[in-house]
């Protein structure tokens, strides 16, 4: 896999190269993501209670016991407020996840059909790295990921343990060109 | 004459009454966001300068927390979910 990551082009736009195996494998990694962050009843369903839904309450939100759920929607309160972490949930679970699954559906369409290159437009730049990031915690939250490198496996270790890190490592490295394309900062050194 | 401070009568004010940006939104330290998307999200959330932006972040770099913004409670409960909305693990307290 040849390192592309993204670039500010000369009109000031900040684009990509992609080739067919990497949009495939970000598509792949995106729906993934877009069936964890999905409302429990999902978007075309009938909520059990449609007003309720309307205004972004979820009355059955509760606290994830999934680690990659937790870190994707995490207490806003200690543990020490069990109460108003309940109620805030309650409150604002349904809009998290509907905002997280819109930024879903606009890299999944982005991707639809797009060719080697692909350019960002302004807006879409937040919820690109809006969804690299949340797919980022997940694998990470998932690999029980640290920030010192000699946690990590050495070779030998399980295979599909050792293709989970190289595929965070992509998205870390796509995620961190793109910021620092749109922060106008000197893409990171490759070596 | 009393050299003593002045006592002024004044009711001792309860937690409820006190509106001077009670509560605070901690941003706090994981091993998976980027210090480059931390100090992204400081400064297009917030809209806060380069500078600040890249001291709260190395705060929560460094000591595992910062406290990024202060107010009433429904304030940074908006802070709080639009951290979230980023990625960023936050909570929201009452300043102590």
């Amino acid at each position: 896999m040849a390192l592309h990551g993204f670039r500010r082009t000369r009109a000031g736009r900040v684009a990509i190269r992609l080739d067919g195996a990497e949009r495939g494998l970000l598509r792949n990694l995106v729906e993934q993501l877009r069936e964890m962050v999905q409302p429990a009843d999902g978007p075309d369903a009938d909520p059990a209670d449609p007003l309720a839904a309307l205004v972004g309450i979820d009355p059955a939100a509760t606290t994830p016991t999934d680690p990659a759920m937790l870190r994707l929607f995490p207490n806003a309160y200690g543990d020490d407020e069990p109460e108003a972490t309940a109620e805030f949930r309650r409150f604002t679970e349904r809009s998290l996840r509907e905002g997280k699954l819109a930024n879903a559906d606009l890299v999944l369409s982005a991707l639809e059909g797009a060719g080697d290159r692909l350019v960002l437009r302004p807006e879409d730049v937040q919820p690109w790295l809006g969804a690299l990031n949340d797919i980022r915690l997940t694998i990470g939250t998932r690999l029980g990921i640290t920030e010192d490198i000699e946690d990590r496996p050495a070779f030998g270790a399980d295979e599909a343990e050792l293709v989970a890190y190289d595929l965070y490592d992509w998205l870390t490295f796509l995620q961190e060109t793109l910021v620092r394309a749109v922060m106008g900062l000197r893409p990171p050194d490759v070596s | 004459m009393s050299i003593a401070p002045v006592e002024l009568e004044r009711p001792i004010a309860d937690s409820e009454t006190v509106l001077d940006k009670p509560w605070v939104t901690i941003v706090w330290n994981d091993p998976v966001n980027l210090m480059s998307y931390v100090t992204y999200v400081f400064l297009t959330y917030f809209g806060y300068s380069q500078q600040k932006a890249e001291k709260l972040m190395l705060d929560v770099h460094q000591r595992g927390r910062a406290v990024v913004s202060n107010g009433s409670r429904e304030e940074m409960e908006v802070d709080v979910t639009a951290m979230h909305s980023y990625g960023l693990w936050a909570t929201l307290q009452k300043d102590d």
